[in-house]
């Protein structure tokens, strides 16, 4: 039964030992080492990649640590874009925390720890280490918030993100031990096989799902558990908050996904509607609260709340087709969540940093390039097709109408319709408008970032077979059977 | 003759390759502007004459899909890229690349900032526009009719009149309001049959409880689209401020792709529920053609007046394509095709004075044919044509569209023959009010004849509208045998003989009247008697 398996963990390993080795560069070089200690750790994470599709899990999926880590085709997939979105992430925060005065070393570095949380996360296969790769993650990213501790909104936002965060891990350690208490395990193989037996569930054992899907709720930022988002994407400093708004997100609904299907199979018809309600609450604020907002950061906030709506549609459809369908909705989402933030990167005027929305007025004639990327950009987030942003909307939709959930299916069109307004006022202001000032060049390291989700959002179309095909064998994986 | 392989492929993406190049061009922005209209030019030209090869080519004897070709997409889901062209998607195939050029030189001088993105717009939208026709896979279908949003959303915000922010945003969210609905009935069908395929799920039966529900989903998009009454009210306000071009594009094939998805989606796919609906559509064509009409009467501006007109004469479309009968549907389809010439006609007609006097108000003319008499003549063809004059092509659509109608509702036809009367009154009064009386103002007496550029667009134009007006028969030979089968495909699934219902009495269905197939369950066999009695 004790199996270390050393083997199947080896990425986080590698990536743990790595981080430790770079911490103690850092300690000795200091602050000025900051841009190579990011470059390292993407040279790590690029490295973690390579070695996490060397494990084959094919066939079955591979146990470590006695069971209480599993390594199988979903995890992969969700590590891999949780991985992707990090390095993306890393990379454009460098030449942002030089000029604005937060080029730390520990920046990097508390970026690759939360990777390591978020890896952990995903492969959590007991409530336990569940709990830790949590925990790691959000206390890196707690720092990471405010780590600008001279300016008072990064403060708060790192305050407000530590406060609502520790409360909501309270109520998931909560639901975790009514859980135990009721079931007498923590892993996720024992509840299953708890639950499937014909017996109705007890009431704790509903208690403590609905407060371990409330803590997980407050980490994908789904309403009513949405608060914080807001005041934490606009205080934080903008890579951190591009961090924030891509690999967390992955790592968390991949984690949310896993324990639900896995751990709670038996009680799906329950858990069901907690997803539902959630789904479409998300949706509908998503849609509706973004409308007013000015702040181009705020915005993206609201965006990313009723983005994870529609992943959610994915899994409340409760099937392999809902489950695939949410990972390729996440696969859509980080590429294009990513370029955002790359243009609200790149808004920088006479080297000052600016996020309202008019600010980007008449970006069309000042530099066509940005304008146009950020437009496809926001087309695919509107599920506008050809883009690729359509081809995930399709994929969750497609699977709540298998399920009969048409109630789902047509509150999510409906409300990409009431956000497609707000995205393309985006573009109106863009393209219709008359310029006010044009932005400072843009840094070399954005237009990677850049030109890399435009290709994503535009020659999408061509590769959803491959990737759709991955998310599909990911979410077998994850059904027993 | 024309085997050129992958023909529809080739015309679909040829103006992508356009639009790259244009991209690609750099330089002065003079230089860039005059590069950017000759490569649009060419290459729309270019697409126009590869798409003749489907109107020479086009076995007439065949009802099914020709020049089809299949390409594996999303293989893990069922989804395949297929391309076809009937009888019905044919013709619009040839409009749209038709009128695509002769946008390209209507916006010759009328557009001048920003010329390099306006061309790329019009590329794009051709793209999506002649996929839409062309697409015989779902998804494929759903990419090109939603993705025509994107270039037209931008061609009326950036080109257009003083609020065309506002027509902007009503025109995009009106249309994407409806089609995410479509998309939901999309879904529920690729959920009940597995697959996407357009000619697959044309002989799928789905069960007639949700057809109702499949029906109206899709009536949602494509009353939007047409756009029937009530659901028209963004199409004035786009129009009037769309550019010139972007006003042509709009009535000539945007409107077109919603009588399109009826007689592609609705009516074979969805049979039974035709049947019990039909009674929606003619209420609300009989109300469209006499509101919008009547509203047209009204009208000072004249982008707004044509506009109206066009709600009108698409009503005569869907009350002729419920009619469910041979010569209701030819008629839709010859009165589409013939208000996508006339209607985009009628508007470069506005679009010619406009760009001398920059007023589209219909009382800053008068006299026009004094000094305008080539212009005076062009209109006058169009106006009659819009009317329905015998002779042009007008008349052949609203004729067969009043007899398929006569045959399967009198009323209905009662009240839809005033829309064409209301027609006469207000078009010939908008001619009379601009072209004739006396030439006063100083600017109008001012205002030169057509250029040989304005001459260039128009004289194809009136040989069209002359020529289905003339001898129609060369149209119905491409559309009527894909429109027979459809018709009869249609019988036999919504079941033999109804006697006194919408369906045409032995002699209209030229084939098979009565089928050998038992009897599908009537979904609802009062349904069609009250459209009678309507």
């Amino acid at each position: 039964m004790i199996d270390l398996n050393l083997h199947a963990a080896l990425p986080e390993i590698w990536i743990a030992v790595a981080a430790m080795v770079l911490l103690l560069i850092g300690a000795y070089a200091g602050d000025r080492a900051m841009r190579l200690i990011g470059l390292l750790s993407i040279a790590v994470m690029v490295i973690a990649i390579v070695a996490m599709l060397g494990i084959d899990v094919s066939l079955v999926p591979q146990l470590a640590f006695g069971g209480h880590f599993i390594v199988d085709q979903f995890g992969v997939f969700a590590k891999v874009l949780a991985l992707i979105a990090a390095i993306a992430s890393v990379w454009m925060s460098f030449s942002y925390a030089e000029r604005e005065g937060m080029a730390r070393f520990e920046l990097p570095l508390l970026m690759l720890l939360a990777t390591l949380g978020m890896m952990l996360m995903v492969s959590a296969n007991d409530l336990i280490s569940l709990y830790v790769g949590l925990e790691l993650q959000s206390l890196a990213l707690y720092v990471t918030a405010a780590i600008r501790r001279d300016t008072v909104k990064s403060t708060e936002a790192g305050l407000k993100y530590f406060v609502l965060g520790a409360l909501s891990s309270g109520m998931l350690l909560y639901g975790a031990s009514m859980i135990y208490g009721f079931v007498g395990t923590v892993s996720f193989a024992g509840l299953a096989t708890a639950l499937s037996g014909a017996t109705p569930p007890s009431l704790g054992l509903i208690v403590g799902l609905v407060f371990l899907c409330a803590g997980l709720a407050f980490k994908i930022s789904a309403v009513p558990f949405h608060m914080w988002t807001p005041d934490v994407y606009e205080g934080a400093p903008t890579p951190i908050t591009a961090f924030f708004s891509a690999a967390p997100k992955v790592a968390a609904i991949a984690l949310f996904t896993r324990v639900l299907v896995d751990a709670f199979g038996g009680l799906t018809p329950q858990w069901q509607q907690i997803i539902f309600a959630i789904s479409v609450g998300s949706m509908i604020l998503g849609a509706f609260a973004a409308m007013g907002q000015r702040n181009i950061k705020r915005l993206m906030a609201y965006s990313s709340i009723g983005n994870i709506g529609y992943a959610l549609v994915g899994l409340a459809a409760g099937t392999p087709q809902g489950v695939s369908g949410l990972l390729f909705y996440m696969a859509t989402y980080v590429p294009m969540t990513l370029g955002s933030f790359a243009v609200i990167l790149a808004m920088r005027q006479k080297g000052q940093m600016v996020e309202e929305i008019a600010d980007l007025s008449g970006l069309a004639k000042s530099q066509p390039w940005l304008a146009h990327i950020f437009a496809a950009i926001l087309f695919s987030m509107a599920g506008i097709p050809p883009l690729v942003g359509f081809f995930g909307k399709w994929m969750v939709f497609a699977a709540a109408v298998d399920q009969g959930l048409f109630v789902l299916a047509v509150i999510g069109v409906v409300t990409s319709v009431v956000s497609a307004y707000y995205y393309v006022r985006v573009i109106k202001v863009m393209y219709f408008d008359e310029a006010v000032g044009s932005f400072d060049r843009v840094d070399g390291s954005l237009k990677i970032v850049l030109a890399g989700s435009l290709a994503v959002v535009v020659a999408g179309i061509l590769f959803i077979n491959p990737i759709q095909s991955r998310a599909i064998a990911a979410a077998a994986s994850l059904f027993p059977g | 003759m024309t085997n050129i392989p992958h023909l529809l492929t080739i015309i679909t993406f040829l103006p992508l390759v356009g639009a790259a190049f244009i991209a690609g061009i750099r330089g002065e922005e003079q230089h860039v502007a005059r590069n950017a209209r000759w490569v649009a030019l060419w290459t729309s030209g270019a697409v126009f004459l590869l798409s003749l090869l489907l109107w020479f080519g086009f076995d007439r004897s065949n009802p099914g899909f020709q020049f089809e070709e299949r390409a594996d997409w999303i293989p893990a889901l069922n989804i395949a890229y297929r391309m076809g062209v009937d009888g019905i998607s044919m013709p619009f195939v040839l409009l749209s690349t038709l009128l695509t050029p002769i946008c390209v030189l209507a916006s010759w001088e009328a557009i001048e900032t920003r010329v390099k993105e306006y061309m790329i717009a019009f590329l794009v939208l051709e793209t999506f526009m002649v996929g839409t026709f062309c697409a015989l896979d779902f998804v494929a279908f759903y990419v090109f009719f939603e993705g025509v949003l994107i270039p037209m959303f931008i061609i009326i915000g950036v080109w257009g009149g003083p609020r065309r922010v506002y027509s902007a945003f009503k025109f995009f969210l009106f249309t994407l309001l409806g089609s995410v609905l479509m998309l939901v009935a999309i879904l529920t069908m690729y959920d009940q049959a597995g697959t996407t395929d357009i000619p697959t799920l044309m002989t799928t039966k789905f069960d007639p409880s949700l057809q109702i529900w499949l029906w109206l989903a899709f009536f949602a998009s494509f009353a939007v689209k047409v756009p029937m009454w009530p659901v028209h009210t963004w199409l004035p306000d786009a129009h009037v401020e769309a550019p010139t071009a972007g006003s042509v594009i709009l009535a000539g094939v945007l409107l077109k792709m919603g009588g399109y998805g009826f007689l592609r989606f609705s009516i074979p796919m969805l049979p039974d529920a035709s049947t019990t609906l039909a009674p929606l559509v003619f209420g609300l064509s009989i109300v469209a053609v006499i509101y919008t009409s009547l509203v047209a009467l009204a009208q000072t501006d004249m982008k707004k007046l044509i506009a109206y007109s066009s709600v009108a004469h698409m009503g005569f479309v869907t009350a002729g394509t419920f009619a469910l009968n041979r010569q209701g549907v030819e008629g839709a389809m010859i009165q589409m095709l013939s208000h996508g010439i006339v209607s985009g006609a009628l508007f470069l007609c506005v679009g010619v004075v406009y760009d001398r006097l920059h007023s589209r108000e219909i009382a800053r003319y008068g006299g026009l044919v004094n000094n305008m008499p080539r212009y005076a003549f062009a209109f006058m063809i169009f106006t009659m044509a819009s009317v329905g004059l015998p002779g042009t092509s007008g008349f052949i659509g609203e004729f067969l569209v009043m007899v398929g109608v006569f045959k399967s509702s009198t009323w209905v036809a009662f009240f839809i023959t005033t829309g064409i009367i209301l027609g006469a009154a207000y078009m010939l009064w908008l001619y009379r009010r601009v072209v004739f009386g006396k030439l006063e103002k100083d600017d109008v007496k001012a205002m030169l004849d057509l250029s040989p550029r304005e001459v260039a667009i128009f004289v194809p134009l009136i040989l069209i509208v002359l020529w289905m007006g003339i001898y129609p028969a060369s149209f119905t030979a491409v559309t009527g045998p894909t429109i027979d089968q459809l018709i009869s495909n249609y019988q036999v699934a919504v079941g033999p003989a109804q006697p006194g219902g919408l369906i045409a009495p032995a002699e209209a269905a030229p084939a098979e009247p009565a089928t050998t197939e038992p009897a599908t369950p009537e979904p609802a066999p009062a349904a069609p008697a009250e459209g009678q009695s309507q």
